[in-house]
């Protein structure tokens, strides 16, 4: 039987470039098969540019790593989609993958016809729609984050041939895209002024309910779930029901403990085993989507609810 | 400059009929079911409605379009296609779709029904526009509400789709079709049931003369004494965040571009789209009839054209949380 692959999920955060590179210095000798690169949130990020992402594509691709450059999620601006456009003709000329994170992306990626991983935010719910994204090129796809494990197995069992399936099994979720930036918001600055505060918040900035609960994370136009994704003891699951690929997102503490529980379990066969200390500051784990409940809840509270 | 069309929503047969009494170019409505976004409790249309409701809209020769806009789940696709063969039967004059496997059925199906891209849809740049043209023959989009007008207007004149942008309404902070906030607390969102904070899973509790307002168990305001206390939307409560209790995602307003009319003809709009099919006959025909004189008065006369005091405060009393903002159109936040 082949070896579930693992995958980094793209940087959701605005590390400095120092720390990003150090970070994936470390990766380089982490049991990760594919690795995820670029902005996906804002494009007011500069600390990486794309010569720096796309040099670090080429280190990793020398140690062995599948490597794919992902689209940004959002594109509200003429600016921003010829960014997107300039990414992908670099990425295809150098034979590099590319994450398609929105319908122009696909479009684009169609256009130029290489095939395509579809992001998680394309919304490919049902085996139709799976379909036609296979038919503009995709070769890898993830649900979305609130698809059960009971319709994943389902769509699973009409997926295209050649389809590779890609779940997140570990990191905060991505539930939400603005126009507006809620980190400026917080700091009553203007988007395009910004002083980038994002680079103060490696993980994010916490928002709590009126009931001091942990309950959301601000990560600049993007908002994320405080409580982390855990899919480790679906693991058996996700191998039976043929998803080949396991996306962990990166976390500034831990990605390599992380990543080595994972590892350890794909290669026994069993539910990894997750210390507490490992999760990103001050979350708690979550698995609802999963079993088709709210998602921020964990299985052991929707048993015994 | 060209004639902008007033879609208005119909969450009933009699709001559809106020909405056609008092100028609608075109009515929105939705079956009662999850396959559109607003799948709400007593809301939308069973098939006498919708009969009526038709014949009503067609003998007065407007339109009626019908939503379908939420995202069939795995294996469950059949219900979504029986409704756009529903509509088809009941003679829609268009179809308001989202998912690309559903767009691809009534192309297929039904080559000589008019589509519409769902906001839901989530096509924000003239690439997404030009793909869904280009797969579906898709006629109309309706654009996310985070494009400025300076990007609308790039976006009209490189497609030959015709674009519809909201008008007036409640606003999604978020980029629609890609909101999981609802679904993260309560299992239910747009996309997957047709709901956002539904009312099932809201709890009002009033305790030491505070209310607080529960959604799916988390606590997303608690209102003092007197304060008024609009709908638990979860995006539009106070939270804290570094010590600082705030509206931290987006404060309760409503969009209103009745400032903007000689602007959105020039540019180009299709469409203008009044957001609210869960709200009153009355909230649908006092909004109605203010646009549509306001576009009227706009086309008549672009130069001159400015927002009358009348019409403000008629729209300013069906504002939610009382205030009113241009929202992307503008970006006050940029």
């Amino acid at each position: 039987m082949t070896l579930q692959k693992i995958a980094l999920a793209p940087l959701a955060y605005y590390w400095s470039k120092a720390d990003t590179l150090s970070f994936y210095a470390d990766a380089l000798d982490w049991p990760v098969d594919i690795v995820y690169l670029g902005e996906v949130v804002c494009s007011r990020r500069h600390e990486m540019k794309h010569d720096d992402w796309f040099a670090l594509a080429a280190e990793l691709r020398a140690a062995g790593k599948e490597v794919v450059l992902s689209s940004q999620i959002l594109i509200d601006s003429e600016s921003d989609r010829r960014s997107m456009h300039r990414l992908i003709e670099r990425a295809c000329a150098q034979g590099l993958q590319i994450e398609a994170n929105d319908l122009s992306a696909v479009r684009t990626m169609q256009q130029v016809q290489q095939p395509f991983v579809a992001g998680p935010h394309l919304n490919i719910y049902h085996a139709d729609t799976l379909s036609w994204f296979h038919g503009l090129g995709a070769s890898r796809f993830l649900p979305p984050a609130e698809m059960s494990g009971a319709d994943l197995a389902l769509l699973q069992q009409s997926r295209p041939p050649g389809m590779q399936t890609e779940v997140q099994v570990w990191g905060r979720m991505a539930l939400a895209f603005s126009a507006r930036c809620f980190t400026a918001r917080h700091y009553r600055l203007k988007k395009d002024s910004c002083e980038f505060r994002c680079d103060a918040h490696p993980d994010g900035l916490l928002l709590s309910a009126r009931d001091g609960r942990q309950f959301l994370n601000l990560n600049g136009i993007q908002t994320q779930s405080a409580a982390c994704t855990d899919l480790s003891a679906q693991l058996p699951q996700l191998l039976a029901m043929q998803v080949e690929v396991l996306r962990i997102a990166p976390q500034s503490e831990n990605t390599a403990a992380v990543v080595a529980a994972f590892d350890l379990a794909r290669r026994t066969l069993a539910g990894a085993l997750i210390p507490a200390s490992i999760y990103p500051a001050r979350s708690e784990p979550c698995n609802g989507y999963w079993f088709g409940v709210p998602g921020m809840l964990l299985e052991p509270e929707v048993t015994n609810a | 400059m060209r004639k902008i069309d007033l879609v208005a929503p119909a969450g009933s047969l009699v709001a559809l009929k106020a909405a056609i009494d008092k100028g609608a170019d075109a009515v929105y409505l939705g079956l009662k079911n999850a396959t559109n976004a607003r799948n709400f409790g007593g809301l939308n249309f069973g098939d006498a409605d919708i009969h009526a409701g038709v014949e009503y809209a067609h003998s007065r020769g407007r339109k009626v379009l019908f939503a379908i806009n939420t995202y069939p789940q795995a294996g469950a696709v059949a219900q979504w296609r029986s409704a756009i063969d529903s509509a088809v039967r009941m003679g829609a004059d268009a179809v308001i779709l989202a998912d690309p496997g559903l767009l691809a059925y009534a192309r297929d199906s039904h080559p000589e029904l008019r589509l519409h891209l769902s906001v839901q849809g989530s096509a924000t740049t003239i690439d997404a526009i030009e793909l869904m043209r280009e797969q579906f023959h898709i006629s109309r989009a309706v654009l996310p509400r985070v494009l400025t007008l300076p990007e609308i207007e790039k976006i009209i004149k490189q497609t030959s789709v015709e674009i519809e942008v909201f008008g007036f309404g409640s606003l999604c902070v978020m980029a629609e079709g890609r909101c999981l906030l609802s679904s993260y607390v309560t299992g239910d969102s747009p996309n997957n049931r047709g709901v956002c904070s539904p009312a099932h899973a809201i709890q009002w509790q009033e305790t030491d003369r505070s209310l607080y307002a529960r959604l799916g168990g988390t606590l997303i305001d608690i209102y003092a004494p007197g304060e008024p206390a609009g709908y638990p939307t979860l995006c539009k409560g106070r939270f804290e965040v570094g010590g600082e209790l705030d509206y931290a995602l987006e404060e309760p307003a409503s969009l209103n571009t009745i400032g903007l009319l000689p602007r959105l003809m020039e540019i180009g709009i299709s469409a203008l789209k009044i957001e609210g099919r869960q709200r009153s006959p009355a909230y649908v025909g006092q909004v109605v009839a203010t646009l549509r004189a306001a576009l009227d008065a706009a086309a008549r006369d672009p130069g001159r054209y400015a927002p009358r005091q009348e019409w403000m405060s008629t729209l300013a009393k069906h504002s939610e949380g009382a205030q009113v903002t241009q929202g992307a159109f503008e970006r006050p936040w940029k």
